[in-house]
């Protein structure tokens, strides 16, 4: 046995008094002894981590509430103490914007339209993709799951390329004698712009998770059913998706989470616009620190960290429903 | 291959006639159950599409076909967009075919935009993080996995709070903390913030938590101290979460944004996706070929990858989505 733990033991025994001490100096370890030594090991282990993790999470994330009560400014960065605390006028101010509550409407119509949007396309490559078809099986879930890989700055260029007035999709939609609008700027129609496109891009990961849901839906259920007379349809809606149920709220819950950020898209492809049509929380926030209101885009930045955390919770419930 | 034979052979045998046959074929499954008349019956059906293309079979396919070619779309018109000239980009309606494939647009990028700086940026960033990563996320799944110590509970929870913490409630404060270091526009202020990340720990630590407790305990009643343990046991069991971990932490980085947004401020700092989206976004937002080469080269490092270790990209997204 190491030195050490012989030490931390003895150290042990000594705390716990002396009427034991002559029993138990031979054998060994006493259980606060290791239980300390543990402790240190354990937390040199957790010491990198927990360092910048103080330093980089913890600290910012308290620190952004509590600049959210003040009127901090960019010019505050020198003495970040001087600054005055203003209880909830920052929230009062958000709430009487009407650029954040546009932003926040925004933020929910992404959300709202694309969760539900994407689900769909996911499930419908996760079932074709899992209805015993054995060729090319591999290179179709490769093919649908490599936008995910992307980054959505490089295809956010590449969608507004698309975008344009007389671009690809419009192109292609014209085959079929529609005109499209210009999307991108046009406000009725530049966030579903963005929302295909956040479709395209992440579908991939929900068909996967999908997919391995699919895969643990017992089949004997599904013989059984089909045995019974239950038709492909019925054996679906029935069967499988009930069955499925906490793969698909996991799914929504994760991607939801993804969705209520959204930045990039905006801001590479429309600026938030037009008229505001496409400015999300994120951008709010982003744009207020750019003029250098600290406070006021710490409030903004913790409405969406409420919508968030309310979400993070259902997802927690969901996984201990599972188990 | 062979499987898919046998398989094949049988159902040539089934249709006609169902009679037992002898349990000739040697499969496990199937022809030796004596009776098993339901399952016999179930499997009957769902068998008889397998050998001969079924319409349902072929829908199948074309829906995904059909889906997987408006998947490449945007990928195939970016890399034939990015050889095109600038004139016939312009031009309505558009061509597909390159007329004269140029390289004039990435030799821009190499020339007058430092690409090779963004390159080298983004890829130091990337490495730093994902070795940050790799090491400690293991070292603190150790320790929350195997290691009994006090305020281990709270730790976890600790993890498990922050891991949905988004980038943009944190990065105001986040900022004025770089700025009081004085560390702008610096490596350090790109990478220290994710050196470390709470989705690692959790994925180590499930991982570790597998690892049988009877293995650890006989090293330690060898002898062996902790980082003997941690070094020369648990980490070589490690490789696939290790490399799981490894591609979402370099994905992420590769296309992290608004961090790198908001605290590189000086050209030489900027990494690839800062680097497309400031100039996407300039007085050059409409130079289509130079912005579609600039997708190219950020997107295709990271597809190349994607292809070449699908499998862990595929376990990743499964294991962060399920477990």
């Amino acid at each position: 046995m190491s030195t050490a733990t012989g030490v931390a033991a003895a150290d042990a025994n000594r705390r716990a008094g002396g009427r034991r001490r002559g029993h138990s100096r031979g054998n060994s370890r006493g259980p606060v002894g290791t239980r300390r030594r543990a402790t240190l090991v354990a937390y040199l282990f957790a010491l990198p981590f927990v360092l910048t993790f103080s330093i980089f999470m913890l600290f910012p994330l308290v620190s952004s509430l509590a600049l959210s009560f003040t009127d901090f400014t960019n010019r505050d960065i020198s003495s970040p103490l001087a600054v005055a605390f203003v209880g909830v006028d920052q929230y009062a101010a958000l709430f009487g914007n009407d650029q954040f509550v546009r932003s926040m409407l925004n933020t929910f119509y992404f959300v709202g339209v694309g969760i539900p949007l994407t689900m769909i396309v996911a499930l419908a490559l996760a079932v074709a993709l899992n209805s015993g078809i054995s060729r090319f099986r591999t290179a179709f879930r490769l093919g649908f799951f490599a936008p995910v890989v992307t980054s959505i700055v490089a295809v956010a260029v590449v969608w507004r390329f698309i975008l344009q007035p007389d671009g690809l999709l419009n192109t292609v939609i014209g085959w079929a004698g529609i005109s499209g609008p210009d999307w991108l700027n046009d406000p009725a129609w530049a966030m579903p712009a963005m929302i295909l496109m956040a479709v395209w891009r992440n579908m991939g990961t929900l068909m996967i998770i999908f997919l391995a849901g699919l895969q643990h839906v017992p089949q004997d259920v599904l013989e059984a059913a089909q045995v019974d007379g239950a038709s492909s349809r019925q054996r679906f809606f029935r069967v499988t998706l009930p069955i499925l149920r906490p793969t698909l709220l996991i799914g929504a819950v994760l991607l939801s989470v993804g969705y209520l950020q959204f930045f990039e898209e905006p801001f590479v492809m429309t600026g938030g616009g037009p008229l505001d049509s496409t400015l999300s929380i994120s951008y709010f926030t982003y744009n207020q620190f750019g003029f250098g209101n600290y406070g006021l885009a710490s409030a903004a930045s913790y409405i969406l960290f409420v919508a968030i955390a309310l979400l993070s919770i259902v997802q927690f419930r969901a996984f201990r429903s599972k188990d | 291959m062979a499987a898919s034979q046998i398989r094949d052979t049988r159902d040539e045998h089934r249709p006609e006639d169902g009679r037992d046959e002898p349990s000739g074929l040697g499969s496990s499954d199937g022809p030796t159950v004596p009776d098993g008349r339901g399952p016999h019956a179930a499997r009957n059906i769902r068998r008889h599409g397998s050998h001969r293309p079924s319409t349902g079979r072929i829908l199948t396919y074309a829906l995904l076909i059909v889906a997987l070619v408006a998947t490449f779309m945007p990928f195939a018109w970016m890399v034939l967009g990015s050889v095109k000239t600038q004139s016939e980009l312009l031009r309505r309606p558009p061509t597909w075919w390159p007329e004269s494939p140029t390289p004039d647009n990435f030799a821009a990028w190499f020339v007058d935009l430092q690409i090779d700086r963004f390159f080298l940026n983004s890829t130091v960033v990337a490495v730093f993080t994902v070795l940050g990563n790799l090491l400690f996320c293991s070292m603190v799944g150790y320790a929350l996995a195997k290691i009994e110590f006090v305020g281990k509970r709270a730790l976890f929870v600790l993890v498990m709070v922050t891991l949905m913490v988004p980038g943009v409630v944190t990065f105001v404060p986040l900022f004025v903390v770089v700025s009081k270091l004085g560390m702008v526009s610096t490596y350090p202020a790109l990478i220290l913030p994710f050196l470390a990340s709470p989705l690692g720990v959790f994925l180590m630590r499930q991982f570790i938590m597998g690892i049988p407790d009877t293995l650890i305990e006989a090293a330690r009643i060898d002898g062996a101290g902790e980082i003997r343990i941690f070094a020369g046991i648990v980490m070589p069991l490690c490789g696939a979460p290790l490399a799981t971990l490894a591609i979402l932490t370099f994905l992420s980085s590769w296309n992290n944004f608004l961090w790198p947004l908001v605290v590189a401020q000086n050209e030489d700092m900027y990494t690839l996706p800062v680097a497309l989206s400031l100039y996407s976004t300039g007085q050059n937002a409409t130079n289509y070929g130079i912005l579609l080469a600039g997708s190219v080269l950020v997107i295709t490092p990271v597809l190349v990858l994607f292809v070449a270790l699908q499998r862990y990209f595929v376990q990743g997204i499964a294991m962060t989505g399920i477990k």
